[in-house]
């Protein structure tokens, strides 16, 4: 009893800490959250007071639907939705096959190929952003006029030029490459004894097996992807093919009221957060995982 | 018997390394070969004149300094000059027209030394001032992050309720994109009416306490290193986590035995055991911290007085605002070059653990 005692009392400044250290953190999101539903002159009227943190007497949605009817907040949100969709799946489905073949295959080269990807790991994108702006700006994409098969230059103002650049991630073929590895061989064996070749094994096997992985995959994925704001503001210039992180940027430029400004950020951090506390589990092994490398 | 992986068929091999390989080579090897061959040229993203070989020219223009001394003015009689803030020196127009070496060059960096000021011209001004602005920005947030997620870390390792909840707390910043982070702390940094002002003089009393802090040069690489530290710590948090967890805990028992208390099981145990995760997580904030792009470009566009200009953001400015590939791919290769000696450094501190 007393043990019990000592120990709560030993806890309780590491519990004080904690819940300090967790308003620090809390704060900037939740007094987000909570002028997104206020008025301008209500956001402004206690910012010392704990009633800047919740929504209070005089919340309403008016933010919101502001935000939605004056701006094209929604079309943003859908190509967000596309590029980090498309982003997934195909990254996913490349990143997952390089690695099979990296852990799984035998082949010429194969040792160098992963030193590579394992090297590339650490270029950040801006180091690649300028000269990939003047490589897109001459590759040609497809298109059809009355039918008729046309190249049109440059992959400008398009969702493509926001989607196949980010397939190939060497930190996905890293994690797929783990992964795979500690696979039980036994699998493989069963497989082969049913006359499967590597396409089968792949599809049948090896990824119906690999759920943790891919659940991390897509969400490194999905992340990356919904919060690009670099790249964007330098291929996207009409509002036809622009994404969330640009779009609020401009919104934040041009509008004055704090409430819409707030409702708008908040919209657009909803869903990565959705994502993040729906695969919680997941997500702190992988950024875990990507420590253990060092 | 030859299993059906043994050696495997170059077409099956090739299917399933080829996307991600040619993927690879177009987007990310392809673009930093170009930037190397760019860094010779005048190319620009749109232009009508033909691109042109100009040799080492955006490489001299980049880099080309020159550091020069300026002896201060004297009156008639041979005295020297001071006003209220000390002696007075020539304008730098006076000096440039006294040195014809000097043309082009304005002056980037200077300090005071007994009766001389030392100043450091460059050709391009600005990106010694990002270079050192970038260094100054890693200098901030490196032990600040770090520190704040080794904290962090410490104390959700602990076998207590409620550890779940706050490491997701801890960790929901992360999620939240920079441009947003940037947009909410843009607020709450409001020198009249932001959050962080209105604490401080709930705090001190002082109805006038509080910076610009975004508006003075002062602050503002300080105010964006805090807001970035908020944002990435818990990444660094979960790293240290994993690291934290990884320590046996036989080690801490014996060291219990032998009569360490708390700070002495910190110190002998727990640091040599994270010794490869502190260099990671320094090494990926060093990282992270070079890149310094999007709180620059949302909060202060660079300024203010190019304060908060960095060697991304200029390089984003040139090459792409101002659309001269050439000139922006120069920096981007020079950048390249900073983020190889990191991540040497990373081989080299490993290493030497290693050795140990």
């Amino acid at each position: 009893m007393t043990m019990l005692f000592h120990r709560t009392l030993l806890r309780l400044p590491m519990l004080l800490g904690m819940c300090a250290l967790g308003v620090v953190f809390a704060t900037p999101l939740l007094f987000m959250f909570a002028a997104s539903f206020k008025h301008d002159d209500a956001i402004f009227a206690n910012l010392a007071s704990w009633t800047s943190y919740v929504p209070d007497a005089g919340w309403s949605l008016a933010n919101y639907t502001a935000i939605f009817e004056r701006s094209n907040l929604p079309l943003f949100l859908l190509n967000s939705t596309i590029i980090a969709a498309l982003v997934v799946v195909g990254g996913i489905l490349v990143n997952s096959m390089l690695a099979f073949s990296l852990s799984r295959m035998r082949w010429r080269g194969r040792g160098a190929v992963l030193s590579v990807v394992v090297a590339m790991m650490v270029i950040p994108f801006e180091v690649i952003a300028i000269p990939l702006l003047s490589l897109v700006a001459r590759l040609p994409w497809p298109g059809f006029e009355a039918g008729v098969l046309t190249w049109q230059m440059g992959w400008f103002n398009s969702l493509h030029v926001q989607i196949i650049p980010f397939l190939a991630n060497a930190f996905c073929v890293f994690l797929f490459y783990q992964f795979f590895r500690d696979i039980p061989p036994e699998l493989d064996e069963a497989a082969k004894m049913d006359g499967a070749g590597p396409w089968a094994l792949f599809f049948r096997i090896i990824l119906p097996n690999s759920g943790p992985v891919i659940a991390t995959a897509a969400i490194v994925l999905f992340i990356a992807a919904w919060n690009q704001y670099l790249w964007p503001i330098m291929v996207v210039q009409g509002e036809a093919a622009r994404p969330v992180q640009p779009g609020i940027q401009q919104f934040f430029g041009r509008s004055n009221s704090w409430g819409q400004i707030m409702a708008y950020a908040s919209v657009v951090t909803l869903p990565v957060l959705a994502v993040f506390l729906a695969f919680q589990r997941q997500f702190v092994a992988s950024v875990a995982g990507s420590g253990i490398k060092g | 018997m030859k299993t059906i992986l043994g050696r495997d068929h170059p077409l099956a091999v090739s299917g399933f390394a080829g996307p991600a390989l040619i993927l690879f080579g177009v987007f990310v090897l392809l673009p930093l070969l170009l930037a190397a061959a760019a860094t010779f040229t005048n190319h620009r993203l749109v232009s009508p004149e033909p691109t042109r070989y100009i040799g080492l020219d955006n490489y001299t223009r980049l880099l080309a300094l020159q550091v020069t001394t300026v002896a201060p003015l004297r009156d008639a009689a041979g005295d020297l000059q001071r006003d209220e803030e000390g002696l007075r020196y020539p304008t730098w127009r006076q000096v440039r027209q006294a040195r014809p070496e000097l043309a082009g060059y304005r002056p980037a960096w200077q300090f005071e030394l007994g009766e001389r000021r030392v100043v450091l011209a460059a050709t391009d001004p600005l990106f010694y001032r990002s270079l050192i602005n970038t260094f100054l920005f890693a200098l901030l947030v490196l032990p600040l992050q770090c520190g704040v997620a080794l904290g962090l870390a410490l104390l959700v390792n602990q076998r207590m309720a409620g550890r779940i909840f706050f490491r997701t707390v801890y960790f929901a910043p992360v999620v939240t994109s920079m441009v947003v982070a940037s947009i909410v702390w843009s607020f709450m940094l409001n020198t009249d009416r932001g959050l962080v002002n209105e604490l401080l003089r709930a705090l001190t009393g002082n109805p006038d306490a509080g910076p610009d802090w975004l508006g003075e040069s002062s602050h503002a690489l300080l105010a964006i290193a805090i807001m970035s530290a908020w944002q990435g710590a818990g990444f660094q948090m979960l790293v240290f986590l994993a690291g934290l967890q990884s320590i046996s805990s036989e080690l801490y028992e014996a060291a219990t035995l032998m009569g360490a208390n708390a700070w002495q099981r910190f110190v002998h145990v727990t640091l040599p055991g994270l010794r490869n995760t502190i260099v990671f997580v320094l090494v990926s904030t060093m990282l992270m911290a070079f890149g310094l792009f999007t709180q620059v470009d949302v909060m202060t566009s660079g300024g203010p007085l190019d304060s908060t200009t960095t060697v991304v953001y200029h390089a984003v400015r040139s090459g792409f605002r101002q659309q001269d590939i050439g000139y922006g791919s120069t920096i981007t290769v020079v950048f390249f070059g900073i983020v190889l000696l990191v991540s040497l450094l990373q081989r080299v501190l490993l290493a030497k653990g290693a050795n140990k």
